[in-house]
């Protein structure tokens, strides 16, 4: 029998939709803008219309390409900030659960430090500091952010790691002599899949917020364009008291979107891991065709488990079990 | 009392940690950035102002770093947190009449989003599986949201459109700052929009925290109980709920910083007399004493509002007391 792997939620449809389509986005933009996002050529103010989409700024920019100009930027910062950020707290996550001792003390201590310190006003602090090249460099701001995100999904992945050691699996492979490094990235690590990618999905999630907000109060060269840098002209140029929305609201509608598809994605992560809000994640419609009562009963958490993974309507059959 | 003093001990590091990157910061990087900033200044600001923003990073760079950490805390300590470029008045003046604001502004929204954020999500929980769920994707939508456009939104919409809210400052400007009756209620009027948009970006974050708690304290055995004692059904909601919100007030301490990072922001839409305001003037002008100052004055208040949280927590939840009698 198989389990289903994935819950085929809307929600998570929605979410790889969303995500997939901005990360299509961030490939393709740059080369689907209609003109150059520094192009000053048009008429200023230009409300949407057919041939400027989104409308023209104040200097006669089209804001349509600096849209998609800047998908690219914004999303690339993000995903290599989450990545190393997140390659950083499952390094420290799990030796610190599996080391344990004064390395588990440290580590601890240093994840803790880190989350008690405010994340925004530090980034702000480093990164007025940097040298103004360097600000215009992905990488190099990348690595910044990821600095100030790695904690929460260390301590995460810590108390995880903690729950392994002592399975018998691991206790095996440390028996067979297996070396500690092997044990903690080949045994222990792989069970922590769900927990990583979640971390990861939130380590992108913040570091966009992170990215956008640095380069929206100017700190990011404006040479790059990206979301965040376009709120900048605009705020600078007073757009939301003269009632220029066209100018603002595409950035801020893309930022809210990807972080959006994130968050679904991360509920569908969630309802892998906790049988519970699997089965509450359910539509009614859903419940219906499952055959479960509409109303959830108190002390039976009805578990969803899949017969066989049909092409377009998996058949389902539930069993409620006591908790 | 093992677990208040093992926070301590932990927030006293903390604040070191801030403290020592705070000096640190401007002798690593590249570019020798003292010296430029005291190369720009010179001619537009007294002697004895260079000497206090020399005094402020540690004293002549031809002493050892060592030393020069040394001077930095004993400035610190007496509270010269050097001089700030544009306004040309010591930092510590300028964060005086900025702070207030700030703290008002964030602390009245944290605690009204949290109040929101909770019993809607433990209404959330309950009924889980009913027409209320459709609430979630909006909810994760406002999540995402940065907190600073939100408040964009809120301004053109609200503020320049209907003309339903007063924006951009703190108060009306015929008024003198003071404990009246009318500033108050100045006051006030001005930040209800800020406010407004602090909650609408931060409530989504603890409704669905709860929700997701309560949704695991439901399938309890105590609730269970509960409704077969025939309780009534308000108290076995209310009974569920409290435990539910251990994990929310656990989380408290660590949301705090993110809600002040993005309530910063809310401010410089609004042009706000706050921090968050006075922080993009001085990034804007490189004015490094002054974003210096302000990220130790933000860290130094996040960690006291976590310590606070904390013991919040700590009068919340029996075991925790139990372990430390222990």
């Amino acid at each position: 029998m198989k389990s289903i792997r994935f819950p085929r939620s809307p929600k998570v449809i929605l979410g790889l939709c969303i995500v997939g389509f901005f990360l299509l986005l961030t490939i393709f933009g740059p080369y689907l803008a209609p003109f150059s996002p520094d192009n000053t050529s048009f008429a200023a103010n230009l409300t949407p219309s057919a041939h400027h989409w989104f409308g023209t700024t104040s200097l006669g920019q089209d804001i349509l390409s600096q849209t998609l100009v800047g998908a690219r930027a914004t999303i690339v910062v993000a995903l290599i900030a989450g990545l190393v950020a997140t390659m950083l707290s499952m390094v420290i996550g799990i030796a610190a659960g599996y080391i344990g001792g004064y390395t588990d003390d440290g580590l601890s201590m240093l994840s803790n430090v880190f989350l008690a310190i405010p994340g925004l006003p530090l980034l702000i602090v480093i990164d007025s500091y940097l040298p103004v090249n360097s600000r215009s460099n992905t990488l190099i701001i990348g690595l910044v952010i990821s600095l100030t995100g790695w904690a929460w999904g260390a301590r995460v992945i810590r108390a995880q790691t903690m729950s392994l050691r002592n399975r018998d699996f691991v206790e095996a492979s440390r028996i067979i002599g297996e070396k500690r490094h092997r044990v903690m990235f080949f045994e222990v690590a792989p069970n922590l899949l769900p927990i990583l990618a979640s971390s990861l999905l939130f380590t992108v999630l913040y570091s966009i917020g992170a990215y956008v907000t640095l380069a929206y109060i100017g700190l990011t060269s404006s040479e790059v364009w990206n979301w965040g840098t376009m709120l900048f002209w605009a705020q600078t140029n007073n757009a939301p008291l003269s009632g220029e929305w066209y100018w603002f609201v595409p950035p801020g509608v893309c930022i809210a979107l990807v972080g959006t598809g994130l968050a679904l994605l991360n509920f569908g992560i969630d309802e892998f891991i906790n049988p519970r809000l699997r089965a509450a994640g359910l539509s009614a419609k859903q419940r219906r065709q499952l055959g479960l009562p509409r109303r959830q009963r108190l002390g039976l958490t009805p578990v969803v488990r899949s017969v066989s993974k049909g092409v377009s309507t998996p058949r389902v059959t539930t069993t409620s079990v006591p908790t | 009392m093992r677990i208040i003093a093992r926070r301590l001990v932990l927030y006293a590091l903390t604040a070191w940690v801030a403290i020592s990157v705070n000096f640190l910061l401007p002798h690593l990087m590249p570019g020798d950035p003292i010296q430029t900033l005291i190369g720009k200044i010179q001619g537009q600001v007294t002697p004895q102002e260079i000497r206090a923003i020399r005094l402020s990073f540690g004293g002549g760079l031809d002493k050892s770093l060592l030393s020069q950490y040394f001077t930095y805390l004993a400035q610190l300590f007496h509270g010269n947190l050097g001089v700030s470029i544009t306004l040309s008045s010591p930092v510590t003046t300028v964060l005086k009449t900025a702070v207030p604001w700030t703290i008002g502004l964030i602390g009245i929204s944290t605690i009204l989003s949290f109040l929101i954020g909770t019993v809607s999500g433990a209404l959330l929980g309950w009924t889980r599986g009913s027409r209320l769920d459709s609430l979630i994707p909006t909810a994760t939508f406002f999540q995402a949201i940065p907190y600073f456009f939100l408040a964009t939104v809120m301004l053109l919409i609200f503020g320049s459109d209907l003309h339903l809210f007063p924006v951009l400052r703190a108060y009306s400007e015929n008024l003198q700052p003071g404990w009246t009756w009318p500033f108050a209620a100045s006051a006030f009027r001005y930040a209800e929009l800020p406010v407004i948009s602090i909650v609408l970006s931060s409530v989504a974050g603890w409704m669905l925290g709860m929700r997701n708690m309560m949704i695991t304290v439901v399938a309890e055995d105590f609730v269970l109980m509960a409704v077969a004692m025939g309780l009534p059904k308000r108290k076995v909601v209310m009974a569920a709920a409290r435990n539910a919100v251990l994990p929310s007030i656990a989380n408290l301490s660590l949301a705090i910083g993110l809600v002040v990072s993005g309530a910063l922001l809310v401010e410089l839409v609004f042009s706000y007399p706050g921090v968050g305001d006075l922080l993009l003037n001085a990034v804007q002008n490189e004015d490094y004493p002054l974003i210096q100052g302000i990220f130790l004055v933000i860290t130094l208040a996040v960690l006291a509002a976590n310590l606070l949280a904390d013991l919040v927590y700590l009068a919340l939840d029996p075991r925790t007391r139990t372990e430390s009698a222990a």
